[in-house]
């Protein structure tokens, strides 16, 4: 069924393994060390996908991560399939599956295919021309706009595999194990720098590992054997860690860089299990080498994208590293000698030549003379005008080229082949260079952009920095490690390099052909299927910077992230807009440089160690309890105890009526508290709350408001004065770290003179907050001895106590508005004060609360939550709240702004109360609140912050801020909902016990 | 990513740390003396310079103290880095 391509065993290949897979559904056989793609070619597949908009049949087109045609979807339809892989990256094994994508039915017949042939109608720009109007239609446009994209499916089991990120930190880090990444990892590594060594590839060593050119000598020995020699000498360097299969996906500032270790991929289903899939590394290192190399372009002609053409140096890699013949007939078609290598490379393998196809006049390397001595022809100044075969290339025309180049004349030549291998020059791999915000310079003469301003200790080296000779390499790569890493000598640096000379090339960006531009396909971005005439149309149509055109078009966008085109489009810019490319400038490079699964970015953060939580020393009790939590910063509170299946509702109204008719019991622990102590603390909480505080006497506690410096509220809480000098804040519980950040930067940065201590002491204590007509009687239980008369320990009043051996302290305070107790105590003994207080409260009926019922009894009493029913804009003022604000104090954080013009309006926003018409209504949280209803438009005058059905009142409460709410006592206003309007009468925000006679019932 | 050498701890990389603004405005000694317009001046304008900018930045995940960097915002260079109440460097 399958042919067999594999002309001669490789050393790179274990060809005693031999490996089955399946690729859309046929089973193929190949060898351990095998690509996807290599194992598809050895059996003379080629067509392997459809591209993105025309459909169109593509063949495997590379031998590395710039692939833009075969990307496929492996293993479909199980819990381990990934979209979008490139087959010449993925390792196969014994078992995997691999299927193309955006085709239907299949490859070989593909519906959308049609598109080609209408492709007349889909120029640049098409989705944005033709979907505009009219405009309401967008909707339906888009189902099958959504419908018709898209490459890969995405997974939608869970992923069974473990992902791990690990941080790194190492003096030099060395990207890229080519022949100048090897020489530069090892003097670093034996000048006692740590070194890490990184590269992509299964293999070290680059394309040098299997180059065989005979006039490429080191050491008078073939680059390829000494390189072996000298990777076979990097196991024994200490210091020096070598990852392979690893992938630097983003290089940041100060020499930090994202890279994906790839562990598992290559291995069988049975080894995968339970192993980390792939780790991100996060890597820090004092120094860098970029050893990234360069990527070979193709050249921009009519029909270039059939399958079967594929770039010269991927069938040179293919035929020297895995053994595999491209084809049975190959042609190449160059611009400069790289293609007579791969051609020579080839003919020694007993592979057919049929011809070189080159744009220049002529070149005189022994490159070329070795080629016409082996008889392959060359046609010198010729290119090729257009291609043949729908899914399998079998034709080439070529034309002879004008002396400028822009135009072909004399007869049409054809030439049967089913393969063509393009050399279009290379392309130095700059991605990560750019990311790490150096800055690129272009070289006019070589027509190619190299490192120029580097932003940090970097230095590039090898082709990616433009030295494509290896005598050069060698030459530069010696300089710039010794200065780089401050050294005298390398240890390479006597040793001879041969090579043939100078490589003389010649560009054309976009390759004339006999017909006319408008009726040919020079594909630039193979992915996305945009071609010249896009851009040509682009610029037509008036976009000049490179970053409009490539959003246009489409250039450049597709998961290769245009790797092979985006030369070829700057060039033609800049040709048909008659600009220097240099001054074009190259679009951004964004990480990652190939993409990364999600499961390596969030690494183990996944589940419930996806987010941090933090749980009070009573959480068990809670959870035996079968209470349902709420988030509240990184808190996991009760929030109500569901009692025989009750629902919320109904558990938050038994638990709201207990508390205020016997007893109730709070988890409070979660609230922040911060230890105050220094000679001048009263000082500094004058400063900033909102009120005075030098005057409170020791043992007793005070509510204060804290502000920003621009008027606002920020957080609110009670703080008791525990000794002359020493005082404890309590804050909001999702506040408590930004509140405590905030005090320090006024303490170290505005009033340094002060001598107060800020301590965090959130965790140091747990407290249970009795509350309720029983709770002194519960209280006196557990603490028999402590004298608890409203005299002795009135409201807002603090005691310290012991609760048999263990010290409390107990606060008098309280948030619902009943008589309430919070008890303190050292955190490990939190859950022996909570039984307790259960316990000796049995009698009482004593009844667990959550947040919500503590929140509902709270808006009885019209107390605010600071971010519930203020916003980052409002004023002490605002809330009704002016008793606070100290009118006698010089000053205090944000009094100044309460001076301001604008927040001395009248009509500003103003906490009021809200009593539905029908009591039985309870009104929606965020619900806009108006006063004419037929007006035009309508004007909204504010919104409800919170709402309960109270089941003390027997009533819907709400709070609301208003327009000018203050002086709307008892107006009635309107909220309209969707489906009806509720009217509302404006009140008292206090509805419970105004006179506060409960506190000390 | 920064790495940035706090003056109290050393070398720490940047997720310790919170940026903090503008450096050098101080709190106005008489807030009530001000008018609106220049209390408004403290309270709301800030330079956000593209080039070399004193900053405020604290150490929020480790000593937990404030001080001042001055960075070249272009290109995130650090230039320099010193305790509060320090003079400022020239750069």
């Amino acid at each position: 069924m399958s042919e067999n391509l594999r002309v001669k065993s490789s050393q790179y290949i274990d060809e005693t393994t031999r490996v089955s897979f399946k690729f859309n559904g046929t089973t193929y056989y190949g060898f351990k060390g095998d690509t996807l793609s290599s194992a598809l070619l050895a059996n003379n597949v080629h067509l392997v996908g459809r591209s993105f908009k025309y459909h169109r049949p593509r063949g495997i087109m590379t031998s590395g991560s710039e692939e833009p045609n075969a990307i496929v979807q492996i293993n479909p339809n199980t819990n381990r399939t990934e979209p979008n892989v490139r087959a010449t990256e993925v390792e196969i094994y014994e078992g995997m599956e691999a299927s193309s994508q955006n085709c239907w039915p299949s490859v070989n017949f593909d519906i959308g295919g049609i598109n080609n042939f209408l492709s007349p109608f889909f120029p640049a720009g098409f989705y944005y021309k033709t979907f505009m109007w009219p405009a309401s239609f967008w909707e339906k446009y888009e189902y099958f706009i959504r419908h018709s994209a898209g490459l890969g499916k995405s997974p939608t089991l869970k992923d069974p595999d473990i992902y791990d990120h690990k941080n790194i930190h190492c003096d030099v880090l060395v990207v890229g194990a080519g022949i100048s990444g090897i020489l530069a990892a090892k003097n670093a590594a034996k000048n006692n720098y740590k070194t890490l060594l990184l590269d992509e590839k299964n293999e070290l060593g680059g394309s040098t590992i299997y180059e065989n050119n005979e006039s490429n000598k080191v050491d008078n020995k073939i680059s390829s054997e000494w390189l072996k020699k000298e990777i076979e000498e990097l196991k024994n360097i200490k210091n020096l860690e070598i990852k392979t299969r690893t992938s630097v996906a983003a290089y940041h500032q100060y020499n930090y860089l994202l890279a994906r270790e790839n562990l598992t991929d290559h291995l069988e289903k049975k080894y995968k299990t339970n192993k980390i899939r792939q780790r991100l590394l996060k890597i820090r290192a004092k120094k860098v080498i970029l050893a990234t190399g360069a990527l070979e372009r193709p050249m921009v002609f009519n029909n270039n994208d059939r399958p079967g053409i594929m770039l010269s140096s991927a069938i040179k890699k293919y035929s020297d590293f895995y053994g595999v013949a491209c084809g049975r007939k190959i042609v190449f078609f160059t611009n400069n000698d790289s293609a007579y290598e791969s051609a020579l490379s080839l003919n020694d393998k007993g592979i057919k030549v049929e011809a070189v196809v080159d744009i220049r006049k002529q070149s005189e390397t022994n490159l070329e003379k070795r080629v016409i001595d082996a008889g392959v022809k060359i046609y010198w100044e010729h290119t090729v005008v257009d291609t043949s075969g729908y899914k399998r290339l079998n034709n080439v025309s070529i034309m002879k080229l004008s002396n400028d180049g822009t135009s072909v004349t004399g007869n049409k030549i054809s030439i049967s082949c089913d393969c063509l291998g393009v050399a279009g020059g290379w392309t130095p791999a700059v991605h990560l260079y750019t990311q790490s915000g150096s800055k690129l310079t272009f070289d006019e003469d070589k027509k190619i952009f190299i490192p120029n301003k580097n932003n940090s200790d970097q230095i590039s080296v090898g082709s990616c920095c433009g030295d494509f000779k290896l005598d050069e390499i060698f030459k530069n790569l010696n300089e710039k490690l010794k200065d780089f890493l401050d050294i005298t000598e390398t240890d390479f640096e006597k040793i001879t390099v041969n090579n043939d000379q100078e490589i003389s090339k010649r560009n054309i960006w976009l390759l004339p052909s006999d017909k006319v531009l408008g009726k040919t396909k020079p594909f630039v971005d193979y992915q996305n299927d945009a071609t010249a005439k896009d851009i040509k149309l682009a610029l037509r149509e008036g976009f000049r910077s490179i970053e409009h055109v490539k959003r246009y078009t489409t250039t450049g966008m597709g998961t290769d992230q245009g790797k092979l085109g985006n030369m070829h489009a700057l060039g033609i810019i800049a040709d048909t807009a008659g600009v220097k490319m240099g001054e074009l400038g190259t679009t951004t490079f964004r990480p990652p440089y190939t993409p990364l699964t999600f499961g390596t970015i969030v690494g183990r953060n996944v589940g419930k160690f996806f987010d941090i939580f933090r749980r009070t020393p009573m959480n068990d009790w809670h959870v035996e309890q079968k209470a349902e939590f709420e988030n509240v910063g990184q808190w996991k509170r009760a929030w109500y105890y569901p009692i025989n299946g009750e629902t919320m509702h109904q558990a938050v109204q038994r638990e709201s009526k207990a508390a205020r008719g016997s007893s109730g019991i709070l988890d409070a622990s979660t609230l922040g508290k911060i230890d105050i102590q220094g000679s001048d603390a009263s000082e500094f909480l004058n400063r900033v709350y909102t009120n005075a505080w030098s005057k409170l006497g020791i043992g007793k506690c005070r509510y204060g408001l804290m502000l920003n410096e621009d008027g606002m509220v920020y957080d609110d809480g009670v703080t008791t004065r525990l000794g002359e000098n020493h005082y404890l804040m309590t804050t909001t519980t999702g506040g408590a770290a930004n509140v405590l950040g905030k005090l320090e930067d006024y303490l170290q940065t505005e009033w340094p003179e002060l001598d107060v201590y800020l301590t965090s002491v959130t965790d140091q204590f747990a407290t249970a907050s009795l509350c309720g007509p029983n709770s002194k009687k519960i209280l006196k239980k557990i603490i028999p001895d402590l004298d608890l008369s409203d005299e002795n320990f009135p409201h807002m009043s603090f005691k310290e106590a012991k609760i048999g051996s263990i010290v409390c302290r107990i606060m008098r305070i309280s948030f619902t508005g009943e008589q309430s107790f919070e008890i303190n105590v050292q955190a490990s003994y939190g859950k022996d004060l909570w039984d307790k207080c259960i316990e000796a409260g049995k009698e009482f009926n004593i009844t667990p609360y959550g947040t919500e019922t503590m929140h509902l009894l709270r808006a009885e009493k019209g107390f605010i939550i600071v971010g519930q029913d203020t916003d980052g804009t409002m004023t002490p003022i605002d809330l009704q709240m002016d008793w606070i604000v100290s009118k006698k104090k010089y000053d205090f954080i944000g009094k100044r702004s309460l001076y301001r013009s604008d927040t001395m309006r009248e009509d500003r926003k103003q906490l009021v109360g809200l009593l539905t018409e029908d009591p039985e209504v309870v009104l929606e949280e965020g619900a806009q609140i108006v006063s004419e209803l037929d007006k035009k438009p309508v004007e909204m005058l504010g919104h409800v912050t919170s709402s309960y059905f109270s089941p003390n009142l027997n009533k819907s409460i709400a709070l609301a801020v208003v327009r000018g709410g203050k002086d709307m006592m008892g107006k009635k206003l309107f909220i309209p909902m969707e489906d009806k309007t509720i009217n509302v009468t404006v009140s008292n925000p206090v509805f419970f016990d105004q006179t506060n006679e409960r506190l000390n019932a | 990513m920064f790495v940035i050498n706090c003056p109290y701890c050393g070398e720490r990389d940047q997720q310790e740390f919170k940026a903090g603004g503008e450096a050098h405005i101080e709190r106005p000694k008489q807030p009530t003396e001000l008018s609106d317009d220049e209390w408004a001046e403290y309270l709301f304008m800030r330079k956000n310079i593209k080039g070399v900018q004193y900053e405020r930045w604290n150490h929020a995940h480790g000593c937990r103290k404030w001080f001042n960097m001055v960075r070249d915002t272009s290109n995130d260079e650090i230039k320099a880095i010193y305790k509060m109440g320090e003079k400022p460097p020239s750069i």
